[in-house]
């Protein structure tokens, strides 16, 4: 099988820049790491009329612990999401230990990684945010990307407008807890995102608890508090 | 009637040695599914642990926790594959409670899978089975259940040759699972 991710005489790899281009078409998602508590949201595209809105997923859960979010091709990421799930089951069986939320990154770049220098195969269109707990407690926040990178992150946006997002990040982040964090993602997501309750999906996973996702009036008493400040 | 009663001893063998005596064979496949392994030390760790992870998995996978029955075919299909490549030497109890109420399964290594309502692996068998035909009767609360129990137990530990052992006794109710205090042999 011939490779179709090749270099360019100028170094470039433009399938996976490419890649890039599809996650920036992407809707928005954002995460930030909170000392006790690590909040992901999502701008949720409109679904159409009679379209079940509940199917139409951008946060999901790999393991008890550890969840993530992605930006661009969902069905790219459906497939990513499978490999790791199996993956954190796979390490419990062998390990008799839930994976790091830090292998488990490693692990969906090592796959990332992987597409673009394989014969017959194209990288995956997205970028994720993994969040989770280790075992020590300590909440984590990583960013893959279609090139394979990977890195930890206290906060960070990826899709449609991320670099706004990253930006306001930048200004506004400091160490929050509780509440304060969950205002923090929403109030970045909501740079770049129509204001309101329907447009925007926030969920919250804390250590040694299922994901909570906010249903829609969580959602807008989070926005009526922003809006009240 | 609501609940499902699994009981195990807690004896390891090597041979002719009790290798420990306080060994849970309950293994939890899920919050509602109790999976009683009997059989060779490794494979019954080994084939529990696996099943057990691939019920999670489909958990996440699917956000839907697997019917008690579903499970039990799963595991009759793993071990059935396995029969002709290298079999698991594991016969089992799996027992759970979901949306259509308690149900028990006899699985054993070469694949055999029947939906019961008492049932035995190892030599208990040769004991308990005609205590819980005569005994056992639809709908007996979780109290009648204890105490047909008790009695196979007692039974087992004054006939049997290798008896006067320690029990594991769980039970899975539609709110999730709970170990009932181990029947020590010096109390039985």
């Amino acid at each position: 099988d011939r490779a179709i991710t090749v270099f360019s005489p100028d170094g470039h790899l433009f399938q996976v820049e490419y890649a890039l281009e599809a996650v920036r078409k992407g809707t928005t998602a954002v995460g930030v790491r909170g000392t006790d508590l690590i909040v992901l949201g999502v701008e949720k595209k409109s679904t159409a009329k009679l379209q079940e809105e509940r199917t139409v997923r951008k946060i999901h859960v790999l393991d008890d612990h550890c969840c993530l979010a992605f930006a661009g091709l969902t069905a790219d990421a459906r497939v990513l999401i499978n490999k790791a799930r199996i993956e954190c089951q796979s390490y419990k069986l062998t390990m008799e230990d839930r994976v790091s939320i830090e292998y488990i990154t490693r692990y969906i770049a090592g796959v990332q990684q992987k597409y673009t220098q394989s014969g017959g195969v194209r990288p995956f269109g997205i970028s994720t945010l993994i969040v989770g707990f280790d075992a020590d407690g300590t909440p984590r926040l990583y960013q893959t990307d279609p090139a394979g990178t990977y890195s930890a992150w206290k906060a960070n946006a990826t899709g449609r407008n991320s670099k706004t997002v990253r930006e306001f990040l930048e200004k506004n982040y400091t160490e929050t807890s509780g509440d304060e964090t969950v205002k923090l993602a929403v109030r970045a997501l909501l740079e770049v995102v129509e204001s309101g309750g329907r447009n925007v999906e926030i969920a919250v996973l804390r250590a040694g608890q299922p994901l909570q996702i906010y249903d829609e009036k969580q959602v807008e008493a989070v926005v009526s508090a922003i809006e009240a400040e | 009637k609501d609940y499902v009663l699994l009981i195990a001893d807690r004896k390891v063998a090597y041979s002719v040695v009790a290798l420990k005596s306080d060994h849970d064979k309950i293994m939890h496949l899920d919050a509602s599914k109790l999976f009683a392994i009997a059989g060779e030390g490794g494979d019954a760790v080994q084939f529990s642990e696996y099943v057990q992870k691939n019920l999670h998995l489909y958990n996440l996978k699917t956000g839907l926790p697997l019917s008690t029955k579903a499970a039990a075919h799963f595991t009759r299909n793993e071990l059935a594959t396995a029969l002709r490549k290298g079999p698991f030497q594991v016969n089992a109890l799996l027992g759970g409670v979901d949306h259509s109420g308690p149900s028990l399964y006899h699985l054993d290594y070469l694949g055999t899978l029947h939906k019961v309502n008492f049932g035995a692996q190892g030599y208990g068998g040769y004991f308990c089975y005609s205590i819980l035909d005569r005994l056992w009767k639809p709908d007996m609360s979780l109290d009648e259940g204890v105490a047909l129990m008790n009695t196979c137990i007692k039974e087992i530990n004054s006939r049997f040759l290798v008896g006067g052992a320690d029990f594991t006794i769980k039970v899975v109710t539609a709110e999730g699972i709970r170990v009932l205090d181990p029947v020590l042999a010096s109390s039985a």
